[in-house]
């Protein structure tokens, strides 16, 4: 969104508006000016962050020496201009306006379909009251949306809804069609929106005047007891909204003026927060049935009460408890572990990981991360000196030329994505590297789709350019980096000429991308999983680290690098210690100062020894050497590569505790279930993509007997014999601050006033660094970036003639990882409800299939059947799959290979053999769980 | 490539049909895929399938990388494209559009529209439209591209029948002979500094010489503007001539074309441009057809060094011949004017300062220069300045393009120029400028007709377009004409025009107008409306009510 117009210059233009002479600052128009002049004119087109259109014609002011009137939302004042809003002449076009567009409403009459119409507003407010003139022949309701219902008859074709479409979140599916009195909004060619390729972010409800454009099932007609403030609980955007209650129920969510949303949601966050309403939410403790033996299947949820019974919380408790302490007091400390969770607060996240290494004394404790971007972190860490993003987004998104790599950002980061895309639009040159297309590279200026698993040469042939074209950076590399001349040998044998064919990307092109970062004025690298779930994902990394070292293009504002964290709290979860290789703010544990630091900090011995990740606890489980798992909000038996491998796992454990909102699939595996609150159904604070810390409020109780997971933390812990008295979030976060100085200077009053505080913020009042590595100075030792070669390293199990196709996986939009929210989200499973494969329409042809078909794909570990669906975006060879369907589980295909540095999975990688299936194929995988909505 | 969600798109992916979107690719050839060639690319899918549908909508999208919904809502916003949905039917092969403006309506045209309607012939389609340019045969028919002048239906038909349905190639000036007699010699002394630029701009001011597409803006004025602006400056000619009643652009282009484009390189070179955008209206087919001739042979053996000239078509849109929609309609979108400021000379096409000048204006520029500024000034009658080129119709016995003195009044003109009323008609009223100019009564007869003069009377001389009509016709039913006219060229971006020629057309065919409700309605239109149309839709209401109040007894 624009800055509000006018804040950016500080010219003043006097003018007079009624008779009284006011200010405009900059480039503020006259209704601008007059609104803080609280001067009301009436308008219905302009809405604040849209483009002013002026079409509506209800501001109009007379303007003297003008033969005609002129919308005040459009014009600038000029010097001694004389402007009358007020007159005869005025105020009769703008009822005049008014009433035109009140005769076509339905019935003449008040919008029946929201209680908040501008145009009743500012009808009301103009004493204008039945229209006189006849009504126009209304166009038909389209109900075909799941989450939008478009009533036509209430629009005054204002066009907010296209501005927000197309100009604000550019999704470009709203269009205005038609001429004259036929005129008419659109979706796409004319279509019903629920047949549109409408992504539903609803930017256009936001911006709709009058209800045309309103949630379904006349939502817009509740009035809310209450409204909180809070944060979208899915990605790493970390958009801030508002949770609109009434009876303990969300009605409708609306985005709020945050830092990294500007008031834009996506589908998820608007539409997909019914899940904590879902009948099938877990509200009682429940304990394994004696008689029901753990096996590797699955359990359907109409089929717990067979396995399990429900238990009080004392028991459960107990219970979950006792199962632990034996094992650790029989089998040590090292035979227990923990599963975190990246969609838990900071509180939640660091409770936890005190929970394992102090009461039950081991490093044993990971979460998601490393699944995501543990990787990348392991090169930043070892490159600069710090795991978090450079610059944000918004910082960002204004460079001039912006890299997005192994990232798709329209679907796992949507809001985000609009940003990228307004500066698209805004001249800013976007490069798009990745083997998927998406709706981004429509607006790349550069789009290259290269074979999956060739980053490292394709961007080792971008720096052999800069180096043979002298177009690096060599004041900055002599003076804040050092590795530079072995690194520049290594490269030797990248030449673009030579990486071109081996990336599927023409020689000049790389050149070209090559040149356009090296001498940007200020360039941006947004990277996400396609970068780090490789078993070379360090490597990938170091070599996005190096370019930037390479051309100093870091340390500057709109110039440095950006991970796209996945989760919302991925990156506070591991600022917060949820990693077995490191205290809070990445303290090594094998760091004698830091364990120090630490000991005393929660008054205990700690374990020396670096504990184990997510994928070595389940190969560690097979060698029976952890016994024992407590696993809070994590669904390994959806999220892990190699899905057999770890469901067997988890049905090998003595003891497992797990804590979730639903009856997961790793639930199925438990001893215990211990029922936990939902994001709007408890307070905490969230760390964004962007280091951003916000706070989550609190909207609604959680059903049942749901618990809040501190609360079940807390229960565990003393019942380990851990004291722990923290009676609310805010005085976790108080030790939080302690345990990481860089988040020190955030209050939680702060958080209250602000919803929103960027760290490092080392002391109380500071506004935060919204840059970091300002003048090259990294946090390393020697305050030095460091050049790390990458070598190419294949992937690990490449295609061959019985495995000739590529599987990526990955996400899409409307459902978020192993689907445990979304799929239960009744609007999103409406719009995608099953799996399907993605693959290019000309490989679909020759098995003789169409969109639709049943595909069949097989790996070395698994099989599975899915619906295809032809994807221009797929070249050719290369499928891609979802993981979030428990129908389809896509990882019981993928390959559990890992990067030995970050010790992440493969998920973007491995050989697939595909054939035409039939519809009971379906049989073979399809799971009982059940997902409708009674 | 974006994912359709409905309960079919879902599963069937985002694929496009390969077949038609390799139709399009061939169809589109080596021409660029820029947005501003959409409409031309629209109008090549148009001329080979007769239609467009929603799969040609689809690859095209793709093919351009715009927005599917950008095409659609550019498609469907200019009525000469027809714009097919997967369930409907394509129209027949044949349209037969039959004009139904003004001095067409007098002649009969709605009778001959119901006739040719009535006859019901397979593969062919029957439509009513806007003026078609053609007033002074009217009623006129064109039947595919082929313009019947003083139609009826067994001339219309037999055209069909024998498919005649191509646009005639008009009789015009060549290149070789426009250069024998001696054409394009200014230009080249213009580049060969035999001329400075200041001087011929000053020529131009000294001329009187005004913007004769109807907003009068003096051109020599304008000129000097756009000399003031940043590079690269562009310029946009118009011959979007749709004024109903209005012709003579046509009339000149039908004769002399290169008298114009000497006039517009001249301003090229005075005003220091880069390219030239010249825009047709669609119904003009064999003018266009010709000028595409004549600009290869101008480019085939230069005069001088020539800029880029690009022809652009319209696509049935009366909004277009506005200056900011038209520019919009180059960039390949939507007719829709823009509010101003800034101005067309500091924002225009393409972002540019650009240059806009009606055809005609630039028609007369090689003879200021070469005869004078006061041979053009010295003409003129009732103290007003210059020639004026008056496309004259309805009930008189020479209606065509009569040039006159400006300044002249219409019982002059009718008596000078047009050879008196048809017998047994007697002059009633007028419409001085189109149907946007108002309506006077024949009382009123002894008015000067020129730009200014006009203003007092709450009428405008516009592209000075007059409709005689007679005591045979009405007043009141001539402007529900012209409102049905603005309701049905209304772009439908501001309210008062989309809305108010719509309710305004409802209350003028109640058998008693509601006065009050329409003159405030009217006041709100002109004063709020974002351009001329609106602002002008009603003034044949006004006029009727205050000029013809015997019709409302």
């Amino acid at each position: 969104m624009k800055p509000k117009p006018g804040l950016k210059s500080g010219k003043v233009t006097r003018f007079i508006l009624n008779g009284q002479t006011i200010e405009a600052i900059g480039d503020e128009t006259i209704l601008h000016a007059a609104k803080r002049h609280d001067i009301e004119i009436p308008h219905l087109c302009y809405k604040e962050g849209l483009r002013p259109d002026g079409n509506c014609r209800t501001c109009m002011v007379e303007i003297k020496g003008e033969r005609a009137l002129a919308p005040s939302c459009c014009r600038q004042p000029s010097a001694g201009m004389e402007v009358t809003s007020n007159n005869d002449r005025a105020l009769h076009s703008q009822k005049m306006v008014l009433e035109l567009l009140l005769s076509d409403m339905p019935q003449q009459a008040k919008s029946p379909y929201t209680l908040h119409s501008e145009l009743d507003e500012w009808s009301d407010a103009l004493g204008v009251k039945t229209p006189r003139f006849p009504q126009r022949i209304q166009p038909q309701a389209d109900l075909s949306h799941s989450a939008i219902a478009v009533n036509l008859d209430a629009c005054i074709q204002c066009t907010r809804c296209l501005r927000a479409c197309r100009e604000e979140q550019v999704h470009d599916v709203i269009g205005y069609a038609y001429r004259g009195n036929h005129s008419k909004i659109v979706f796409d060619r004319d279509e019903p929106m629920g047949e549109s390729t409408c992504v539903a972010c609803g930017e256009c409800v936001q911006a709709c005047p009058t209800g045309a454009l309103m949630p379904a099932k006349n939502v817009g007609l509740i009035e809310p007891d209450h409204r909180v403030d809070s944060v979208c609980p899915y990605c790493g955007v970390g958009c801030l909204l508002t949770f609109n209650v009434k009876n303990n129920y969300i009605q409708y969510v609306n985005g709020r003026d945050g830092p990294s949303n500007h008031g834009r949601l996506c589908v998820k966050g608007r539409y997909g927060f019914d899940y904590v309403h879902h009948p099938d939410r877990l509200t009682t403790p429940l304990i394994r049935r004696p008689e029901a033996t753990k096996t590797t299947e699955i359990i359907a949820p109409d089929e717990v009460y067979k396995y399990f019974r429900e238990a009080s919380w004392e028991e459960a408790l107990d219970f979950a408890t006792a199962g632990l302490r034996k094992i650790r007091d029989q089998d040590g400390s090292q035979a227990l572990a923990g599963f975190g969770c990246a969609k838990g607060s900071n509180e939640e996240a660091y409770l936890l990981q005190k929970l394992v290494r102090v009461g039950f004394g081991t490093n044993n404790i990971d979460h998601c991360t490393r699944l995501c971007h543990a990787s990348s972190v392991s090169a930043l860490l070892e490159t600069i000196g710090s795991g978090a993003v450079s610059n944000q987004v918004a910082d960002g998104s204004e460079a001039d030329v912006i890299i997005v790599i192994g990232a798709r950002p329209d679907t796992n980061h949507p809001v985000a994505a609009t940003f990228i895309k307004n500066a698209a639009k805004r001249g800013s040159k976007l490069v798009v590297i990745e083997p998927y297309g998406s709706d981004l590279c429509i607006h790349a200026s550069h789009f290259l789709q290269l074979r999956p698993g060739t980053d490292v040469f394709l961007l080792n042939g971008m720096m052999h350019t800069i180096i043979e074209e002298n177009l690096q950076n060599e004041d900055f590399i002599q003076q804040h980096t050092n590795g530079f001349d072995e690194f520049c040998k290594h490269l030797h044998d990248f030449s673009a000429d030579k990486v071109a064919p081996v990336c599927g990307i023409p020689a000049d092109t790389i050149k070209e991308v090559a040149r356009l970062y090296a001498t940007a004025s200020t360039a941006i690298i947004f990277w996400g999983m396609g970068i780090s779930q490789h078993v070379h994902g360090t490597d990938n990394a170091r070599c996005l680290i190096s370019l930037a070292l390479l051309t100093g293009q870091i340390g500057r504002p709109s110039t440095g690098l950006h991970p796209l964290r996945g989760q919302n709290n991925v990156q506070g979860a591991s600022d917060v210690g949820l990693i077995p290789m490191v205290y809070p703010d990445y303290r090594s544990v094998s760091d004698p100062v830091a364990r120090e630091k630490f000991e005393k900090l929660w008054d205990c011995k700690l374990d020396p020894d670096p504990g184990l990740t997510v994928v070595e606890i389940m190969h560690a489980i097979h060698s029976n050497s952890i016994r024992g798992l407590y696993i809070m909000g994590e669904n390994p038996a959806m999220s892990d590569p190699n899905l057999n491998h770890a469901r067997k796992a988890l049905s090998l454990l003595e003891h497992l505790v797990v804590q979730d909102i639903f009856f997961t699939e790793t639930c199925s595996y438990a001893d215990v279930i211990l029922p936990a609150s939902a994001f709007p159904e408890k307070t905490g604070t969230f760390t964004n993509t962007d280091r951003r810390v916000q706070l989550g409020n609190k909207a609604i109780d959680p059903p049942g007997n749901a618990r809040q997971d501190l609360w079940i933390i807390q229960e565990v812990a003393r019942r380990l014999g851990l004291d722990w008295r923290y009676d609310h979030p805010r005085e976790v976060f108080e030790e939080i601050r302690e345990a990481m100085p860089k988040m020190g200077g955030i209050t939680w009053e702060r958080l209250e006033n602000e919803s929103s505080v960027t760290y490092p913020l080392l002391k109380e009042g500071d506004p935060g660094e919204t840059v970091i590595f300002r003048d090259g100075v990294f946090p390393t030792d020697d305050g030095l970036g460091r050049f790390v070669s990458a070598m190419h390293v294949e992937p690990a199990e490449l295609p061959d003639d019985k495995y000739p196709f590529v599987l990526i996986t990955g996400r899409q939009l409307e459902h978020w990882h192993t689907g445990t929210m979304t799929r239960h989200s009744r609007v999103l499973d409406a719009i995608e409800p099953g799996p399907s494969i993605m693959i290019n329409p000309g490989d679909l042809k020759q098995f003789g299939l169409l969109s639709g078909d049943m595909l069949v794909m097989e790996s070395r570990r698994g099989k599975i059947a899915a619906i295809a669906r032809a994807d221009e975006n797929m070249q050719p060879g290369v499928v891609m799959m979802p993981f979030a369907f428990h129908e389809a589980a896509a990882n019981l295909i993928t390959n559990d290979a890992l990067d030995p540095y970050g010790k992440i999975p493969e998920f973007k990688f491995c050989a697939v053999t595909l054939y035409p299936g039939s519809r009971s194929d379906d049989l073979v995988t399809v799971s009982p769980r059940q997902t409708s909505i009674a | 490539m974006k994912r359709t969600r409905g309960k079919k798109g879902r599963i069937l992916g985002t694929s496009v049909d390969q077949k038609i979107l390799a139709g399009i690719r061939e169809l589109l050839g080596d021409e660029p895929r820029t947005r501003d060639m959409l409409i031309e690319h629209l109008h090549k899918i148009q001329d080979r399938y007769h239609h467009i549908s929603n799969a040609h909508i689809l690859a095209l999208a793709m093919e351009m990388k715009l927005p599917r919904t950008e095409v659609f809502e550019t498609a469907t916003f200019y009525h000469h494209f027809d714009v097919v949905k997967d369930t409907d039917d394509p129209p027949p092969p044949l349209t037969i559009r039959v004009c139904e403006s003004l001095t067409c309506e007098m002649f009969g045209a709605r009778q001959l529209h119901d006739e040719l309607a009535g006859t019901g012939s397979p593969g062919i389609r029957i439509q009513s439209v806007p003026c078609v340019g053609r007033c002074h045969s009217a009623p006129v028919a064109v039947v595919g591209n082929n313009p019947i002048e003083n139609a009826n239906k067994d001339k219309v038909l037999s055209a069909a029948q024998n498919n005649d349905i191509e646009a005639g190639l008009p009789d015009s000036i060549t290149y070789q002979d426009y250069r024998r007699d001696g054409g394009y010699q200014t230009l080249i002394d213009c580049v060969s500094d035999k001329y400075n630029r200041n001087d011929v701009i000053k020529i131009l001011e000294e001329s009187n010489l005004r913007g004769l597409g109807g907003a009068g803006f003096p051109v020599g004025k304008k000129w000097s503007i756009l000399k003031a602006q940043a590079h690269p400056r562009l310029i946009a000619i118009n011959i979007d001539e749709g004024e109903p009643g209005t012709f003579k652009d046509r009339f000149y282009l039908e004769r002399d074309p290169h008298r114009f484009i000497e006039g517009t390189l001249i301003a090229h070179w005075a005003i220091e441009a880069s390219a030239i955008y010249i825009y047709i209206r669609d119904e003009y087919a064999g003018c266009r057809k010709m000028l595409e001739h004549e600009l290869a042979a101008l480019k085939q053996d230069p005069p001088c060094d020539l800029p880029d000239i690009h022809l652009r078509r319209g696509a049935g849109a009366y909004i277009c011949g506005e200056e900011s929609a038209m520019i919009e309609s180059i960039e390949g979108k939507r007719g829709m004017p823009r509010l101003r400021p800034p101005y067309v000379a500091e924002v225009g096409l393409f972002g540019r300062p650009t240059l806009e000048q009606n055809m005609e204006s630039m028609h007369w520029v090689r003879d200021i220069i070469e005869k004078g500024p006061d041979w053009f000034s010295s003409k003129g009658r009732n103290g007003r300045k210059g020639l004026r080129s008056f496309s004259v119709s309805g009930r008189i016995q020479k209606p065509g393009v009569h040039l006159a003195p400006a300044g002249i009044t219409i019982r002059e003109l009718i008596d000078e120029f047009c050879g008196g009323m048809l017998p047994g008609h007697e002059f009633y009223g007028y419409f001085p400028g189109g149907a946007s100019g108002g309506i006077l009564p024949a009382s009123m007869g002894d008015v000067p007709l020129d730009f200014d003069t006009l203003q007092p009377h709450d009428c405008f001389i516009g592209s000075a377009a007059i409709i005689i009509f007679s005591d045979r016709d009405s007043a009141r039913a001539l402007a529900l004409n012209a409102m049905r006219f603005f309701e049905s060229e209304s772009c439908g971006q501001c309210t008062p025009c989309r809305v108010g020629t719509a309710k305004a057309v409802t209350l003028m065919k109640q058998s008693k107008w509601n006065q009050d409700l329409l003159k405030e309605l009217s006041r709100a239109m002109e004063d709020a409306s974002i351009c001329g149309l609106g602002q002008a839709a009603p003034k044949p209401l006004r006029c009727a009510m205050q000029y013809f109040p015997e019709e409302f007894d």
